[in-house]
């Protein structure tokens, strides 16, 4: 089974700061992984780092597409790592609130297309057609998430839980193999937070995408995530199955909390 | 109730201005007589007067901020443009055709003098829709637009002066100039962000003004260029009236290619990746958009429209000097792209005609013109900040229903 992130001794400082001290990570191919860790622990610096919004002063990111051959990505422009497969969303949503909800999915859709300047003004066929497949892909990935109906409607408008959702169906429109969610359901409730799920394993199953997340929400950890990784102070203290998280006492001590009795 | 409450609060704004305004207003000393006399008429005037400004301003806050509860419950502004947009068949044609007409018509109802303002105005069209595509889409505060004006101004002034380049020639090559200009400046202020990049364009302009006042060698200095050649009509000699009819149908052509093309480019892959960069930088980075490709062709495209009409400017002025690029034309075009409502194609053409012929027709008013266009501008922002017409580009609908069975539950 082939690993689509390998995440090696990764180091990032910020000035005298240590955010991360050599961190490893893998996601293998259809893999659900979860990142915890209480806050400031440095899990969405490492997203930060592996979709290349910060540069890490050591240590090796690579991604092999499937089928691909493995790729270090270090010091790649952000876009540059989209186009490669990875797409993300954001802990605090990162809509383009006046543009559609349409809009928004057919940006996810730029860096698979080409039109230029030229093609804009000129429009010709193969630009309309283009064009045509954007409209029309971005719009079955709105069927497929449920928000078909308020295609047209602008972005901000849109319900909190609605939004979230739209942010994994834009980044699901730039084709990832590999999806990384930042805190994906952060003030959703239980019956948003059991329609996510369904979602990302959904997304999972049938399109093969694999999935790192970062999640506070236990009760979804638990039960979606095949491999659970725990960062605190910026090491890694943890990384097993479900079961074994919960049964660790140094996770137990510096995140779960004594008392901690997960769901079944 | 609230009303009241209103009215007192009007009333003491009044009397607070009434008192401020004693000293000035009120009290003069005569010096020839050695008296003093109190004017008692001014203090009321001045009450008055500000009670009724300050309670229109309140009545007109309130029914703004109604507004706003109203259209945020709802898409209340969608179905509007909507409505009027499906209203459009009917009208559109026939108004088009009108407009057309009229404009085709206008240099032969009307004398050279109102022409060539018309020829202006519909310069300043061209520069608002370029300088859109940096602000309005982009969202790239510009401030030193004017500098690529002048470049395009002055390389068909001194390749007409040198060379004898005449001014179809000259048209690309202003443009093409203005662009490798803005490409050689893109580069290092691009990675900067809002208020920075606003700064280092308008020192960027201000350099360009220096650089052309004080380089004699190059341009000519303060003193300028003149004599600059009209555009020629395959050898025709144009009397004065005749060339600024040819002119004035010159600009109008390239005018609507400008709209033209600016609205394709609107519409498009690279208008929608404008707009999201302007919208958030970090998510479109994130979505696969080139920040820096995008930034630059939108800060390269809007300089060549800038050339452009720079090589217009010198071939219908004749004579061009650096004191036709300050920053005050800069801050004017601005004006007219916000004013007219950023990113909205129909609203910079309208704000280009408001802020260019208003003080035209308006000369009687010339000694309060900046200070209406302040006011103006003032209330423009507290009560309509979209502009005059707001952008419509949220409702371009290019969608065609695919595969749409299976999701009409949505």
């Amino acid at each position: 089974m082939g690993d689509v992130l390998a995440v090696d001794r990764l180091t990032m400082d910020f000035g005298g700061l240590r955010a991360l001290c050599t961190v490893d990570l893998r996601v293998g191919q259809g893999e659900i992984v979860a990142l915890i860790g209480p806050n400031g622990a440095g899990k969405t610096t490492l997203f930060n780092c592996i979709t290349g919004i910060y540069a890490p002063a050591e240590g090796a990111i690579v991604i092999t597409r499937p089928g691909g051959a493995p790729r270090r990505i270090n010091g790649f422009k952000v876009s540059r790592v989209t186009e490669l497969g990875m797409a993300r969303t954001f802990q605090n949503i990162r809509l383009f609130p006046t543009m559609t909800v349409l809009e928004n999915v057919m940006i996810g859709r730029h860096c698979r297309a080409h039109a230029g300047i030229r093609g804009a003004i000129i429009r010709d066929r193969a630009t309309r057609r283009e064009e045509e497949e954007t409209v029309a892909r971005s719009y079955a990935i709105l069927c497929r998430f449920g928000l078909a109906g308020q295609a047209d409607e602008p972005a901000r408008s849109l319900p909190y839980g609605a939004q979230r959702r739209l942010e994994i169906a834009r980044a699901l429109a730039t084709e990832p193999f590999l999806l990384l969610l930042d805190e994906p359901a952060a003030g959703m409730n239980p019956r948003e937070t059991d329609e996510l799920e369904e979602l990302i394993l959904r997304i999972r199953t049938e399109e093969g995408i694999s999935i790192l997340l970062i999640e506070h929400d236990m009760r979804i950890v638990m039960s979606i995530s095949d491999r659970i990784v725990v960062l605190d102070h910026g090491e890694k203290i943890a990384e097993g199955t479900a079961a074994e998280i919960r049964e660790n006492p140094i996770v137990v001590k510096a995140y779960l909390g004594e008392d901690f009795h997960a769901p079944a | 109730m609230k009303a009241l409450a209103e009215l007192k609060k009007s009333l003491g704004i009044a009397l607070w201005f009434m008192a401020l305004t004693f000293p000035v207003m009120v009290i003069r000393v005569n010096t020839i007589e050695r008296v003093v006399e109190w004017r008692w008429r001014n203090m009321a005037f001045i009450g008055i007067g500000s009670f009724l400004l300050s309670f229109a301003w309140r009545l007109l806050l309130a029914r703004k901020e109604r507004g706003r509860g109203k259209t945020d419950t709802g898409d209340g502004t969608i179905p509007a443009v909507r409505r009027r947009l499906l209203a459009a068949p009917g009208i559109r044609q026939p108004a088009l055709a009108a407009l057309a007409l009229s404009a085709a018509a206008f240099p032969f109802l009307f004398s050279s003098y109102q022409t060539n303002i018309m020829t202006t105005a519909l310069m300043y069209v061209m520069l608002g829709l370029g300088l859109n595509i940096v602000v309005g889409l982009a969202g790239l505060l510009d401030l030193g637009y004017v500098a690529f004006y002048a470049v395009g101004a002055y390389s068909y002034a001194l390749l007409n002066h040198h060379f004898g380049l005449g001014f179809w020639a000259a048209l690309p090559v202003g443009a093409l100039l203005s662009v490798l200009f803005a490409l050689a400046l893109g580069f290092p202020i691009l990675r900067l962000r809002g208020d920075y990049l606003a700064i280092v364009t308008l020192g960027f302009c201000e350099i360009t003004r220096l650089v052309l006042e004080n380089w004699n060698e190059f341009s000519f200095g303060p003193s300028g260029i003149a004599n600059i050649s009209r555009p020629g009509l395959f050898g025709l000699r144009l009397t004065l009236h005749e060339a600024t009819i040819y002119f004035y149908f010159i600009v109008l052509g390239l005018c609507l290619a400008t709209l033209f093309v600016v609205r394709r480019l609107q519409h498009s892959r690279v208008g929608r990746a404008w707009v999201a960069l302007r919208e958030d930088e970090i998510a479109c980075e994130a979505m696969g958009i080139d920040k820096a490709r995008a930034k630059l062709t939108a800060y390269t495209l809007g300089a060549a429209w800038a050339g452009m009409v720079g090589v217009l400017f010198a071939a219908k002025t004749t004579f061009i000097n650096p004191a036709s690029f300050t920053f005050l034309e800069s801050a004017m075009i601005l004006s007219i792209v916000v004013l007219g409502g950023m990113g909205s194609i129909m609203g910079i053409v309208v704000g280009a005609f408001l802020l260019i012929l208003t003080p035209e027709y308006l000369r009687a008013f010339s000694s309060y013109r900046m200070l209406l266009f302040g006011t103006v501008m003032v209330l423009m922002m507290v009560f309509r900040p979209q502009g005059i017409v707001a952008n419509v580009r949220q409702v371009y609908r290019y969608r065609k229903q695919p595969e749409s069975e299976g999701c009409a539950g949505g």
